[in-house]
C-alpha cells in the first residue's frame, strides 16, 4: 500500500488546529470582549451563549499536540522546545480561563469579581500567546540535525508580538459576530457597532502580515512570487477583500444574524490557508519538511487506524451538541 | 539547581497533581456504576441518593483531571524534547490512543451520565455510567502501557538513533505492564474507598447517623476488606517482577548493598541508606526475611547495589523510604478494614469514636500511598528514563536553568491557586453529605448544567455550602 502517511497526518493535524481555532476562537473572543460590557445581565447572556459548548473545544488542541507527537516527533520536540515560554503562558491562560468559567458561578458573591478578572485575563493571555507561538513558528525555528539550536528568547521579536495582537483582534471579531448571531435587542446593536471597527483592524492586520512575511523571509517571498504559485495565491487577497466588504454590509443589515459570523470564519479560514500555502511542505520552517520529520511508518499507521475511527465520532457529537443548543439566548435565561 | 533537575522537579510536580484526580475518577466511576446498578435492581432510594451525591464529587475531580492533563500532553515536548525525538515512535501512539479514547468516553457518555437521567431511560443511563467507568479504565490502560514500556522496554528496534516499533503487542504487553495496571487500578479503588469511609466517619462523628451514611461506611469498608489484602499480594508479585527486570531498583528499595557468600539476606525494616558510604546506616533487620520474601527460599540471594556501577544506581535513600511509606499505609489499610469489619459485626462501629477518628485520618492515605508508590517506581528507574535504553540526562530539552525554574515557579503558583480552590470545593461538597430525594440535575439548552462541562455537574455554590455547614453546626450546638 502506498498511502503517504506523513501527508495524511499533516492534513489531520491541520484539521484539528483549524477546528480548534474555529471553535475556541469565538469563546476566547467573548473573554476578550468581556471588559467592554459592564452590565451584569449582559455578561450573563454572553457567558450563556458559550456555556454549552466551550469545554469540548480544547480537546482539539490536545489532539493537535498528540498528533504532532505521533506523526512528527522531531517537529514536536523542536517546536515545543523553541516555543517553550509562550506555550507555557498559553497553557496557564487556558487553565485560568477554564476554571474561572466554572468557579465564577460557584464563588461567593463578594469574590466573584476575582474569577471574572481571571476569566478575562486568562482569555487575553491564552489568545495573545497563541498568536506569539504562531508568529514565531512562521518566522522559522533554527534547527540543526533536527534539534533546536537557539536561545530561550528566539521567539521574542517584533513579528511574533505583532501576530499576538493580531490574533486578539481576530478572536475578538469572531466573538463579536458569534454574539450578534446568538443575542438580540440592545446588546446585539452594541455588538454590531463594535464589530465594524474590529473588521477594519483585522483587515489591516492581515495586510500587514502579508507584506511583512515575504519581506522578512526571502524563502517565502520566492515561493509566493514565482509562477505558477502566484496564480494559486492571487485569489486569496481578492477573496479576503470580498469577505471584508460583505461583512461590513451584513453587520449593518439588521435582518442578517448568522452571516457576519460565517464571513468572519471565512476570513479566518483564508488567513489560515494562506499560512498553509506559505509553509508547505515544511513542518518546521524554514528547513525541515514533512517527510524528514516523520516518525516511523508503523507508528503513523497504527495510530491512523484509531484516529480515522474515532475522529468522525467526535465530529458527530460536536455537531449534535451545537444542534441541541441552537437558538438565541435571552436575558434572564439559564443559570438559575 | 541545573536545568535537568528542575525539569525533573517540574515533571514530578505536575504529574503528582494530575495523578490524584484521575485516581479518584477511576475509583468513583466504578463506585457510581455499582450504586446505580444496586438502585435499579433493588429500587432502594438510598442508592439513588448516594449516586447523586458522589456524582457531584466525581464531576469536580473529572474537571480537575482534564485541566491538569492538558499540561501533561505538552510537557513531553517542552521539557523532554530528546526523549520525544528518540522514543516518540512508541510513546506517541500510546498517548494518542489515550487521548482519543478519553475524548470518546467524554463525548459519548459523560454528558448523559451527569445530566441525562430524565432524557434517556434508566437502562440507557446505567449503560452510560458503565461506559464512563470503562472509559477511565481504558484510559489508565494506555498510559500505563506507555509508562511500563519505559520501565521494561521490548518489541522495538533502534534504527538511526530512534526507537522504531516492531511488535505492538509486545510493546503494550511488556513484562511489567500487567502488574502495574492491576496494582494501579486497585490503588485507585482503595483511595476512593478510603475517601468514602472517611466522609462517612466525618458525618457520624458530627452526629449525623442515618441510613445513607451507614450504607456508605459499609460499602467502603467492604471494598477495603477485599482489595487491601489483594493489593499487598499484587504488590508482592510486582516486586518479584521488578527483581527480575530491574534488579538495581529492587536493591535500592531494600537498601541492600552486598551479599555475603552462603548467607541469607535479612529484611531491613528501617535504616538510612547512604549512597556515598555504600551502606545502610542504623539498620534494623529481621534475619532471613529478605531471602524469604524475594526468593521464596531459606537462604537465597539477590543482587545488591554494589554489583551495579555507581552511575547506574538509583537513589536508595528516597526509594527506601517512599516504598516503606506506601507499604506501611497499605498495612494500615488492612488493619482499618479488619477492625472495621469486626466492629461492624458486633454493631459497635457507629458509636466507636476512636475508630471513626482513625477512619477519618486515613482518608488521604490512599492518595498518599499512590504518590509514594510512583516516587518509588520513577526514582527507582533512575538514571534511566527508558530502562537500559536512554538516560534521563540525555532526554531533557536544551533549556537553561533560569527558564525551567521560572516556569516551575509559575506552575506551583497557578496549581496551588486553581487546584487549591478545586480541592476546597470538593471537600465542602463531601462535608455537605448526601441528601434524600435530591432533585436530579437536568442539563440542556438554557440550563446551568451542560454536558460538555463536567464541573457544572456539581451545582452548589460556595455560599450554599457555607450555609449548610453553619446551619448544621448550630443545630448540633443545641
Ligand atoms: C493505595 C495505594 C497503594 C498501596 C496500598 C500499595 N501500593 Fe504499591 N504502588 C502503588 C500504590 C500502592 C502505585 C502508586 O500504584 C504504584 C506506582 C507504580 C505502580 O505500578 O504502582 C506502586 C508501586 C509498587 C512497586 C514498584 C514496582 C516498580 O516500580 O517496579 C512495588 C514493589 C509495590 N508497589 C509493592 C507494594 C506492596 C508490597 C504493597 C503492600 C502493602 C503495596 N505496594 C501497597
Ligand atoms: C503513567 C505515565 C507516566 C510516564 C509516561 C512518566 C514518564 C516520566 C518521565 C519522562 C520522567 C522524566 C524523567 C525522570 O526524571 O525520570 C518522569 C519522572 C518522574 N515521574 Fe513519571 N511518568 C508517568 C507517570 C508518573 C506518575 C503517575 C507519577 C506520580 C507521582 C510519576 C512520578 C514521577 C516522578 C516523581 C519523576 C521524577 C523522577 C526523578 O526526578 O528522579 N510518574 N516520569
Ligand atoms: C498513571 C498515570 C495516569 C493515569 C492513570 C491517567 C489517567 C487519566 C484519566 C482517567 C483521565 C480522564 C480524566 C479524568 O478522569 O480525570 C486523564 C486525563 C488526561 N490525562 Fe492522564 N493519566 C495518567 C498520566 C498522564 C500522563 C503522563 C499524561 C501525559 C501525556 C496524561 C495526559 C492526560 C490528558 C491530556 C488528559 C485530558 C484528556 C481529556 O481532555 O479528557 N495523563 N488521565
Amino acid at each position: 500500500m502506498a498511502i503517504d502517511l506523513p501527508l495524511v497526518w499533516a492534513i489531520l493535524i491541520l484539521f484539528s488546529v483549524m477546528m480548534y481555532v474555529v471553535m475556541d476562537g469565538f469563546d476566547l473572543g467573548i473573554g476578550i470582549l468581556y471588559p467592554f460590557f459592564r452590565d451584569r445581565k449582559d455578561r450573563d447572556v454572553m457567558m450563556n451563549t458559550v456555556a454549552p459548548v466551550w469545554d469540548g473545544n480544547e480537546t482539539w488542541l490536545v489532539l493537535g499536540g498528540a498528533g504532532l507527537f505521533v506523526a512528527f516527533p522531531i517537529a514536536y520536540a523542536a517546536i515545543l522546545t523553541a516555543l517553550y515560554l509562550p506555550l507555557v503562558f498559553m497553557l496557564v491562560g487556558l487553565i485560568f480561563r477554564g476554571v474561572a468559567f466554572e468557579f465564577r458561578f460557584k464563588a461567593p458573591e463578594a469574590k466573584r469579581h476575582y474569577w471574572d478578572k481571571a476569566f478575562t485575563l486568562g482569555s487575553y493571555a491564552a489568545t495573545y500567546f497563541q498568536g506569539v507561538t504562531l508568529g514565531a513558528f512562521l518566522q522559522g525555528i533554527p534547527v540543526l540535525d533536527g534539534k533546536f539550536v537557539a536561545g530561550a528568547f528566539t521567539w521574542l521579536t517584533p513579528f511574533p508580538l505583532f501576530v499576538g495582537c493580531g490574533l486578539i483582534a481576530a478572536y475578538a471579531l469572531l466573538g463579536a459576530t458569534w454574539l450578534v448571531m446568538k443575542t438580540e435587542g440592545r446588546l446585539q446593536e452594541r455588538l454590531r457597532a463594535l464589530a465594524t471597527p474590529l473588521t477594519w483592524i483585522l483587515l489591516l492586520v492581515i495586510a500587514t502580515i502579508s507584506v511583512w512575511t515575504p519581506l522578512a523571509q526571502p524563502a517565502i517571498a520566492q515561493k509566493w512570487f514565482t509562477w505558477p504559485n502566484i496564480a494559486w495565491f492571487s485569489p486569496v487577497p481578492a477573496l479576503v477583500l470580498v469577505c471584508g466588504v460583505l461583512l461590513q454590509r451584513k453587520l449593518r443589515d439588521h435582518r442578517s444574524h448568522a452571516m457576519p459570523f460565517l464571513l468572519t470564519l471565512g476570513l479566518v479560514f483564508l488567513g489560515y490557508s494562506g499560512l498553509g500555502i506559505s509553509l508547505w511542505p515544511n513542518v518546521v520552517p524554514p528547513s525541515v519538511t514533512l517527510w524528514q520529520a516523520a516518525g516511523p511508518p508503523r507508528s503513523l499507521g497504527f495510530t491512523l487506524v484509531g484516529a480515522l475511527l474515532i475522529v468522525p465520532m467526535i465530529l458527530g457529537y460536536t455537531a449534535w451538541g451545537y444542534w441541541v443548543f441552537r437558538g438565541k439566548v435571552h436575558h434572564g435565561e439559564g443559570y438559575h | 539547581m541545573d536545568a535537568l533537575l528542575l525539569a525533573r522537579v517540574q515533571f514530578a510536580f505536575t504529574i503528582s497533581f494530575h495523578i490524584v484526580f484521575p485516581a479518584l475518577t477511576i475509583g468513583l466511576a466504578s463506585y457510581l456504576a455499582v450504586l446505580e446498578g444496586l438502585w435499579l435492581k433493588s429500587g432502594n432510594a438510598i442508592y439513588r441518593d448516594l449516586f447523586h451525591f458522589w456524582k457531584k464529587v466525581f464531576a469536580v475531580a473529572f474537571g480537575m483531571g482534564v485541566v491538569s492533563g492538558l499540561v501533561m500532553a505538552y510537557q513531553f515536548g517542552t521539557n523532554w524534547a530528546e526523549f520525544s525525538r528518540f522514543a516518540g515512535g512508541v510513546t506517541g501512539p500510546l498517548l494518542t490512543y489515550e487521548v482519543l479514547t478519553a475524548f470518546f468516553l467524554e463525548a459519548g457518555f459523560l454528558g448523559v451520565m451527569l445530566f441525562g437521567m430524565h432524557r434517556v431511560g434508566p437502562g440507557l443511563h446505567f449503560f452510560a455510567t458503565i461506559m464512563v467507568a470503562l472509559g477511565t479504565l481504558i484510559s489508565a490502560t494506555w498510559i500505563l502501557a506507555s509508562n511500563s514500556w519505559m520501565q521494561t522496554p521490548q518489541g522495538h528496534e533502534i534504527i538511526d538513533g530512534r526507537v522504531v516499533p516492531v511488535d505492538w503487542l509486545a510493546i503494550i504487553f511488556n513484562p511489567s505492564f500487567p502488574y502495574r495496571l492491576v496494582h494501579m487500578v486497585f490503588a485507585a479503588f482503595l483511595a476512593t474507598a478510603l475517601l468514602v469511609v472517611a466522609s462517612a466517619a466525618w458525618h457520624l462523628l458530627r452526629g449525623r447517623d442515618d441510613a445513607p451514611v451507614r450504607k456508605m461506611l459499609a460499602m467502603g469498608l467492604g471494598m477495603l476488606l477485599v482489595v487491601a489484602p489483594l493489593q499487598a499480594f499484587v504488590g508482592d508479585l510486582h516486586g518479584l517482577n521488578t527483581l527480575e527486570h530491574q534488579p538495581a531498583k529492587l536493591a535500592a528499595i531494600e537498601g541492600h548493598w552486598e551479599n555475603k557468600p552462603g548467607e541469607a539476606v535479612p529484611l531491613i525494616l528501617f535504616g538510612l541508606p547512604d549512597m556515598d558510604a555504600e551502606k545502610t546506616r542504623y539498620a534494623v533487620e529481621i534475619p532471613r526475611l529478605g531471602s524469604m520474601l524475594l526468593t521464596h527460599t531459606w537462604d537465597g540471594q539477590f543482587p545488591g547495589l554494589k554489583e551495579f556501577p555507581k552511575e547506574d544506581r538509583p537513589d536508595s535513600l528516597v526509594v527506601f523510604w517512599s516504598f516503606r511509606l506506601m507499604v506501611g499505609l497499605g498495612f494500615l489499610m488492612i488493619v482499618l478494614a479488619v477492625l472495621g469489619a469486626w466492629l461492624h459485626r458486633r454493631n459497635r462501629i457507629y458509636a466507636s469514636r476512636a475508630y471513626l477518628q482513625f477512619a477519618l485520618a486515613m482518608g488521604p492515605a490512599g492518595l498518599l500511598a499512590i504518590l509514594a508508590g510512583w516516587v518509588t517506581t520513577e526514582i527507582g528507574r533512575q538514571p534511566w528514563v527508558i530502562y537500559g535504553v536512554m538516560r534521563t540526562a540525555d532526554a531533557v530539552s536544551a533549556h537553561d536553568a533560569s527558564q525551567v525554574g521560572f516556569t516551575l515557579a509559575l506552575f506551583v503558583l497557578v496549581y496551588t491557586l486553581v487546584f487549591g480552590t478545586g480541592t476546597v470545593y470538593l471537600l465542602r461538597i463531601i462535608g455537605k453529605g448526601p441528601e434524600s430525594g435530591e432533585p436530579t440535575p437536568q442539563g440542556g439548552a438554557g440550563q446551568m448544567r451542560q454536558p460538555m462541562r463536567p464541573l457544572s455537574g456539581a451545582p452548589e455554590t460556595f455560599d450554599d455550602l457555607e450555609a449548610v455547614t453553619v446551619a448544621r453546626s448550630e443545630h448540633h450546638g443545641h
